[in-house]
């Protein structure tokens, strides 16, 4: 306890160790924040869920931060409804069966472009009778416009754009021109105030209802943006987290650990054990190990766990068991393991006990570099289209941008992102593992 | 890897080799030829076994048989379903006149033998490098031989990964041994910080190079070997090629060049404080000589020995460096002919990879026992 004490204040002389641990925790606590907040299948259902669970999200919409640093500012997303109250309802009774239901909703409208597309989305109750809806249209300057009368179904969608209607009233194709813009200004430019959409509804049966959603596309949407599919990339940001530190950690300590054994089994017991430990080295050595694991996932399933398996068994036999090999040779010779010998320890007693933890310092600083290295390697694989195909990870998120040349149209975000989550992983655990290094090898301290 | 890792390689290299006799110890050159002759079959030996276990994995007992079997059925059916020569047979003759089909197409593609028979098969063939035909890829000439299809893809991998990896060698130990004649200077400072930022791969920063110079300042391309349509002139050919071979070279050698930089230093750091370099120094030896001499002649066999992990690790690492950059290499053959399913290509391409591994470690070994006096007069410890 007092060796973990006193390696911990060596540690934190480090500035770069003091970072790459805060970086570790934040992520950590990210990572708990996701798993906690959004159950494993509540995750995978927002990520694969199709239409049905994004049809409220803009496609290709960057984060809404990139507000802060445009001086033109684009209309941000949103999305509210009669259902959770984000929408005013009020029903009044006339007579009988009828009934009216006003709907209201006003919003403050300070971009200076306008939104890509409305939609209203009705949800009715009714028997026999459908119910009819008229929708009124109030600019900030005072004008009103009759956006639409329709009989409504049990589930109909209105899109303000496409219908032809609205763009006769309006005199344009461009409805959101129509409905936004000032109509004195010389270009096209939105009126900036608070709108008002209002729904008048009449139902004809004793309990039927009629409610609303109200969706308005922007070119932004949310804290992180959204992908092709209409998909909120915060998702994958948030839980690829949970998903990259459990792969980097597992691979690291498995192939570790792993290794470690192997090499003290098989310097230990010498002979054909130790010699047939080198030659699968070799052979392993030779085969190219990304193609194996691009096969693997092609063949026989993209599974993150069969992949983080194969990961591992490849990497048991890498050049470190060499290295490892070297060292437990030398100690293989100390003489306190001569001394152990003598009052008749037994072998698994030697390599467990006293030939391993002599390897703790080179092991740990080795094992933590080494997680930046699996977190990548994961990423690899989802970036050549080898990711586990229900998880949401950062990998996924790249492979995406780069199949819809995300670069090449100038949506940055969406290949930024991700990536610089990459990056803090990556320099978390490497800046980390470099401290330690320095801190285990004191040979390298003052260079 | 740190300093210390190296010079355990070099130990383990050391101990590992195969000593010749005392009784041939006459001449160097016998020693030398025995050397490389024993090295020379203990990697046909690992090349044999490493192509069989590919062949394996990639045949995995019969599961892409399957899927080939499926997909010889559907085309067959498919070919004569639409053919209106055979529109007036029977249904029963058509039955027929299908199965006749996908017989002869599940021998042309030995699908009737029994696994065992066909991997040895296949792994005489792979290991002759005839490598059989592609299934489903073709090579830009047309042809749909394995072997033609990989060999027009080499040349570009060997440039990118020549070019590169010469440069990140020469320019990290040069870079390393002028760090470590002055070492705690702002430079010396700077490399150490910035060694962190080799955990990304290549092709991470790729996506940066390319954001940078492709999509926001437009000056270079964004991938390819070439322009297109391609130049006719020679010059303005490789002109060109050089201009796409910028970015993927840069990524690799970005990835790579701040902690090989700092892993040299270190390493010639602990090298310079060992006493005979001392003693070097007090005899009043130029610096030069000193470094010549007594620093970088002990050291050469670990500088070789690492710089051959380097070349393998790199060697692997092509395959999505030249996936983002659109690269016409090998590692993006491998990646279309998964895609593809298309076996021959993908055990082709993994048995190249192999070879390739292979002769890059046969070669440096062989450079290795040039200069590690070890090898040439016998010493060393046993096997």
């Amino acid at each position: 306890m007092n060796a973990l004490k006193r390696t911990f204040y060596d540690l934190v002389r480090y500035p770069s160790a003091v970072l790459g641990l805060s970086i570790i925790l934040g992520l950590l606590l990210v990572a708990v924040y996701a798993l906690v907040t959004i159950p494993y299948d509540e995750a995978v259902r927002l990520w694969r869920g199709g239409e049905d669970v994004w049809y409220l999200n803009p496609k290709y919409a960057a984060p809404s931060w990139v507000n802060f640093f445009s001086i033109k500012k684009a209309p941000v997303s949103f999305a509210v409804s009669t259902a959770d109250g984000t929408m005013s309802k009020t029903v009044t009774p006339s007579s009988e069966d009828i009934a009216t239901t006003d709907i209201k909703y006003s919003f403050d409208y300070q971009y200076d472009t306008f939104p890509q597309e409305m939609i209203l989305y009705y949800t009715a109750t009714f028997k026999d009778k459908l119910p009819f809806a008229s929708v009124l249209w109030t600019t900030p300057d005072g004008r009103k416009i009759k956006i639409a009368n329709m009989a409504v179904d049990r589930r109909t969608a209105f899109r303000f754009s496409q219908d032809p209607k609205l763009q006769k009233t309006l005199k344009t194709n461009d409805v959101m021109e129509g409905l936004f813009a000032d109509p004195k200004a010389e270009t096209p430019t939105p009126v900036k105030g608070i709108y008002t959409l209002e729904i008048i509804g009449t139902t004809f049966e004793s309990g039927s209802t009629l409610d609303t959603q109200y969706v308005s596309h922007g070119e932004l949407y949310g804290l992180a943006g959204t992908d092709k599919y209409r998909r909120d990339l915060m998702l994958p940001l948030l839980y690829g987290t949970p998903i990259a530190l459990a792969f980097g950690l597992l691979a690291a300590i498995g192939t570790a650990v792993l290794t470690m054994s192997i090499a003290a089994i098989g310097t230990w017991n010498g002979g054909w054990v130790d010699g047939l430990i080198q030659r699968i080295t070799e052979i392993n050595l030779v085969l190219p190990f990304l193609a194996i694991l691009i096969m693997v996932g092609t063949f026989y399933s993209r599974s993150i766990w069969l992949m983080l398996g194969v990961t591992i068994v490849l990497g048991i036999f890498g050049a470190t068991i060499k290295t490892y090999r070297a060292v437990f040779l030398q100690s293989k010779e100390s003489s306190y393991i001569e001394a152990a010998r003598a009052y008749g320890a037994s072998n698994s007693r030697i390599i467990f006990n006293y030939l391993i933890p002599r390897m703790i310092p080179l092991l740990i600083p080795a094992l933590v570099s080494s997680v930046a290295a699996f977190v990548f390697l994961e990423a690899s694989l989802a970036v050549l289209g080898l990711g586990d195909p229900v998880l949401p990870t950062w990998g996924k998120v790249i492979n995406d941008a780069f199949t819809d040349g995300a670069l090449y149209q100038g949506r940055y975000y969406w290949v930024l992102q991700p990536a610089m989550l990459l990056m803090l992983t990556g320099l978390g655990f490497a800046m980390l593992g470099f401290a330690l290094d320095r801190v285990f090898n004191p040979k390298l301290r003052d260079m | 890897m740190s300093s210390k890792s190296l010079a355990a390689n070099a130990e383990t290299q050391v101990r590992s080799e195969p000593t010749a006799k005392k009784s041939f110890d006459d001449s160097t050159l016998i020693r030398m030829t025995k050397y490389t002759g024993i090295r020379l079959v203990t990697m046909a030996i690992t090349v044999t076994i490493g192509v069989y276990l590919t062949i394996l994995i990639a045949n995995m007992g019969g599961y892409v048989d399957t899927i080939m079997r499926n997909e010889i059925r559907d085309n067959t059916t498919q070919s004569i379903l639409a053919n209106p020569s055979f529109r007036t047979l029977s249904t029963e003759a058509k039955q027929r006149l299908i199965q006749e089909k996908i017989t002869s197409e599940e021998n042309r593609l030995g699908l009737n033998q029994p696994f065992a028979v066909r991997s040895l098969g296949y792994l005489t063939n792979a290991l002759t490098l005839n490598l059989g035909r592609a299934m489903q890829m073709t090579s830009d000439q047309g042809s749909k031989e394995v072997r033609l299809i990989l060999l027009e893809r080499l040349p570009a991998t060997l440039l990118l990964t020549g070019t590169s990896e010469l440069f990140l060698f020469f320019v990290s130990v040069f870079v390393a041994l002028a760090l470590s004649r002055k070492y705690g200077g702002w430079f010396d400072k700077f490399t150490i910080a910035l060694s962190p930022t080799s955990a990304a791969p290549p092709w991470f920063y790729g996506i940066f190079l390319i954001l940078i110079f492709a999509a926001v300042l437009r000056v270079l391309p964004f991938g390819g070997l070439v322009d297109v349509p391609p130049p006719d002139n020679k010059i303005d050919y490789a002109l060109s090629v050089l201009k796409h071979l910028i970015l993927p070279a840069a990524s690799v050698i970005i990835a790579s060049i701040f902690l090989s930089i700092y892993t040299w230093r270190t390493f010639f750091l602990i090298f310079s404080s060992e006493d005979y370099v001392e003693v070097a120094k007090a005899k009043g030896l130029s610096p030069r000589d000193v470094e010549q001499r007594y620093i970088l002649r002990p050291t050469l066999p670990t500088i070789i020995t690492s710089f051959a992990l380097l070349a393998i690790t790199l060697w692997t690492g092509f395959t999505l460096t030249e996936t983002i950059f659109l690269w016409p290499g090998l590692g993006i053959t491998i990646y279309r002919a998964i895609g593809l399913y298309d076996t021959p290509v993908i055990v082709g391409s993994t048995i190249i990879y192999a070879y390739l591994l292979a002769i890059t470690v046969l070669l440096l070994d062989f450079i290795y026992a040039l200069v590690d006096p070890r090898v040439k007069i016998g010493g060393g410890g046993s096997k």
